[in-house]
């Protein structure tokens, strides 16, 4: 039985420099209990797609479609109201991929989680309370009664995901559109979550359709995928055929991009070499917080003893879940923190003798957010050659060599040069973070989640960038990651975080193929596989 | 929130501290207050017994001190002029600013908030056009200006509404849009964006893809995050209608505050000045100590930290 049917749909937007047509003549179906996957990368319409099925398209934007409709229900030919009244919550339930800023900051979760079930008239107010507390549950948020009267910034971000999650399923939507659900949330709380939406779609025959840039999550939980790419549909078919025999060439491409998780690693722990760049000696580091006024210190233990040291030349990877202390180690090892106990030396000088300008040009940070981490109102010239204005080093002509020269390693073009963040895209902002590292030519970078914000295929490329910057340069690299499927891709070893404490060290190999911790082997387990279908899954469980 | 408050609180007494320094040292340091009381023609002896007579020949740090201790009780001197308490004076006429800024206040809210938010509803409509002729224009026209033309237009050619004076509600209806038109164009420009920006938000999507529109999304979800940015405008708004009612009151000779402020400068009555300059300052520190508790208790992320 068919419960969404679209055909020949195209998405204009009227932008000031004239339309641009997002998507082109894209036809989906949907039957009961059936999960689509679309892929693609950012830009290629597949968000689009969803938002003109929930009339949430921008105002800009018009939208025609040969068919539209819903459980038999022609969709364009209802009016505003009645399709405010029928369709968004109770059928067509949506959650959005920005779990910092999708819950109104000023309303408990109770009240943003109960309110439309309510309006509705479908519970009454302790019914709903009962249901939302039922569901904040299974999205496995701890004391959930207790969280129905928090706000949303007393939340993490996955703890926010996953209250939107619940909140949709308040109104037992028949189709649920997720946009990138779960890549705010580490890969255990991902497979929990992606777990939770298949026992739905089971259980109510709910209708799912997952979008993501990642084929792997995506092939492993949908029946049919579609492929987008510019705007259109380029590939549709069953998991298994567009896994295995894809036709278009750019899923060719973006398959040959998505970093695997099988095989030997790419590097087996060639580096030789054994002296210490920066070590961290019984790191230990507490913050401490106060509830109300008079109320008792809580103390946080977000290191406890870490030992820690990375070797010349090579990439060591540091993974662990939000909040295991990951980026608390990767501030203290760039200087940026002090530890309450232990020592951090570089090049077996103990960190704190350093001045700030002299350990800047030892080891420089590569942020996560390539979209925030520039300074959108200078030019890139400008951008990369701060650390040596910062450092009084050179002059105007040298400081343009060294830029012109950076700016060729991470192969930006040099028209680039003065344009503005802004003009790039985010493959090309993070090569710009990259080049304002190396332009001190410094012997070590500390990159925190370098491509989690990147398609797959920029991913791809940056790894490789990272990767021939290590061999060219003899770079060495704190990689500090919680994706294991990038790990297995650059990583000469890997070290493992939990709560705090390294549970686990050694070669990539060793770590990848036999784990001797509990947590590794979870976290290696709950890594989205690629190759793995829906039925491999079922057929495992 | 209790520490929040008391914490603002503190902050707000240290400002009216510093304000009745300043206030204070303006009178008696940047002119010498006994030649002002004296007059410009007095002979020298004239001002010499002036000096002696107001206590004004002893130290300035004396002088503010007894002043400021005056001040905690309640007491803030007598009147050169009227030659009574200036603390009564100003209880006295007191009234009709607060009234008229009050006024002023609800005629501002009024035509601002709801022209502000049908303005971002339909961005780039005629609404929204007409709306921003409306702030331009009320920005550009100054106080008196408008307040002669009201008088022409509504109480000579038609007079539905007094000329001047103060006895009757009627007597403020002009007065108080005049005073109010000219707060219009910054709350109105402020609810405008505020609310744009919040329609953008992800959680205004996420709330639409519930299955709210139109009126009950506004109230729902965006009026409490609109109204945030536009509190704290309005305090520093209503602390302006007290200062501004200078004008205003000489305009519709409105017996208030105002025109007490303008009597005791011409008079070069020194402690009514001060203590007019003190009570504007404490009101607009009220004010803006009443917007940050306001605030606190519309946003639970100032609340808890």
């Amino acid at each position: 039985m068919t419960l969404l049917d679209i055909q020949n749909l195209d998405i204009t937007l009227s932008l000031p420099n004239g339309p641009l047509h997002v998507v082109r003549d894209v036809s989906l179906s949907l039957a009961k209990g059936e999960a689509l996957g679309i892929v693609g990368e950012s830009g290629s319409g597949k968000s689009m797609t969803a938002l003109a099925l929930m009339r949430l398209l921008p105002r800009s934007a018009s939208c025609t479609a040969a068919r539209m409709a819903f459980d038999g229900q022609d969709l364009p030919a209802l009016d505003g109201p009645a399709f405010t009244a029928a369709i968004p919550g109770p059928k067509i339930g949506m959650i959005f991929q920005e779990p910092m800023t999708s819950l109104n900051p000023v309303y408990t979760i109770g009240r943003q989680m109960t309110e439309a079930a309510v309006a509705r008239g479908l519970l009454s107010v302790p019914e709903a309370r009962q249901k939302a507390v039922a569901l904040l549950d299974r999205v496995g948020i701890p004391d959930p009664q207790d969280r129905m009267a928090q706000y949303p910034h007393q939340l993490s971000g996955g703890q926010r995901q996953r209250v939107m999650i619940a909140m949709t399923l308040m109104l037992d939507p028949d189709l649920l559109i997720a946009d990138e659900p779960t890549t705010a949330l580490d890969v255990t709380v991902q497979a929990q979550i992606l777990d939770l939406l298949d026992d739905l779609r089971r259980e109510r025959q709910m209708g799912l359709i997952l979008i993501s840039h990642d084929l792997a999550v995506v092939a492993q939980r949908t029946d049919r995928v579609a492929v987008m790419y510019m705007g259109e549909l380029v590939e549709q078919g069953s998991a298994q055929d567009v896994l295995f025999e894809p036709r278009h060439d750019y899923t060719k491409a973006l398959l040959a991009a998505i970093p695997r998780l099988d095989g030997p690693p790419r590097h087996a722990g060639d580096s030789a070499a054994t002296d210490e760049v920066i070590a961290a000696r019984d790191v230990t580091r507490r913050f401490t917080s106060r509830k109300g006024l008079f109320g008792p210190k809580r103390e946080t233990l977000a290191l406890d003893g870490v030992s820690l040291s990375v070797k010349r030349g090579e990439t060591l990877a540091l993974i662990g879940e939000s909040g295991s202390g990951k980026s608390t180690l990767a501030r203290i090892l760039l200087g940026l923190d002090q530890p309450d106990a232990g020592e951090v030396r570089m090049l077996d000088r103990p960190v704190a003798d350093l001045a700030p300008t002299d350990r800047a040009a030892f080891v420089q940070p590569v942020f996560q957010d390539p979209y925030t981490s520039l300074n959108p109102r200078r030019r890139l010239a400008e951008i990369i050659a701060r650390p040596l204005v910062l450092r009084d080093e050179g002059d105007r002509a040298s400081r343009l060599a060294a830029v012109e020269e950076a700016m060729e390693r991470v192969r930006l073009p040099a028209r680039l040069l003065h344009a503005y963040p802004s003009q790039l895209s985010g493959g090309q902002r993070q090569r710009v973070a990259i080049a304002r590292a190396l332009v001190t030519r410094p012997q070590a970078l500390i990159c925190d989640e370098p491509t989690s914000a990147l398609d797959v295929s920029v991913q791809a490329q940056i790894l490789d960038l990272l990767d021939e910057l290590r061999r060219d340069m003899g770079l060495t690299c704190l990689l500090v990651t919680h994706d294991m499927a990038v790990v297995h891709e650059v990583a000469d070893r890997i070290a493992v975080m939990y709560r705090g404490r390294i549970v686990e060290e050694g070669s990539a190999e060793a770590v990848l193929s036999n784990p001797s911790n509990d947590y590794t082997a979870r976290l290696l387990a709950a890594a989205p596989r690629f190759g793995e279908t829906a039925e491999d899954r079922q057929v495992a469980r | 929130m209790l520490r929040y408050i008391a914490l603002r609180g503190l902050l707000a007494l240290l400002v009216a501290f510093t304000v009745s320094l300043a206030a204070f040292l303006l009178l008696n340091v940047a002119a010498d207050p006994a030649q002002a009381i004296a007059g410009e023609d007095a002979t020298p002896e004239v001002v010499e017994t002036i000096r002696a007579r107001y206590g004004l020949d002893r130290p300035l740090a004396v002088r503010y001190a007894d002043w400021l201790g005056g001040v905690v009780q309640g007491d803030f001197g007598e009147s050169y002029y009227w030659h009574k308490p200036v603390a009564s004076l100003v209880a006295d006429r007191a009234d009709e600013t607060i009234t008229l800024a009050f006024s002023a206040l609800a005629v501002t809210i009024l035509i601002a908030i709801p022209l502000g938010a049908l303005a971002a509803l339909n961005p780039n409509s005629w609404i929204d056009r007409l709306a921003l002729g409306v702030a331009v224009s009320a920005q550009a026209v100054p106080n008196f200006w408008l307040g002669l033309i009201m008088i022409i237009l509504f109480a000579v050619m038609v007079p539905i509404f007094p000329v001047s004076g103060d006895d009757s509600w009627r007597h403020f209806v002009l007065p108080a849009f005049v005073l109010g038109a000219s707060s219009v164009p910054a709350v109105m420009r402020l609810t405008r964006t505020g609310l744009i920006e919040v329609m953008g938000a992800d959680y205004i999507r996420t709330a639409r893809s519930k299955g709210f529109r139109g009126w009950q999304l506004l109230r729902r979800h965006a009026l409490r995050n609109a109204i945030l940015p536009v509190i704290s405008v309005l305090a520093v708004q209503l602390g302006q209608k007290f200062g501004g009612s200078v004008i205003t009151e000489s305009i519709f000779a409105i017996n208030g505050l105002g025109r007490l402020a303008l009597e005791s400068i011409l008079g070069a009555d020194i402690p009514t000045v001060q203590m007019l300059i003190f009570v504007f300052a404490i009101v607009f520190v009220a004010m803006n100590l009443l917007a940050d508790i306001l605030n606190a208790a519309l946003d639970p992320r100032i609340r808890i930290g």
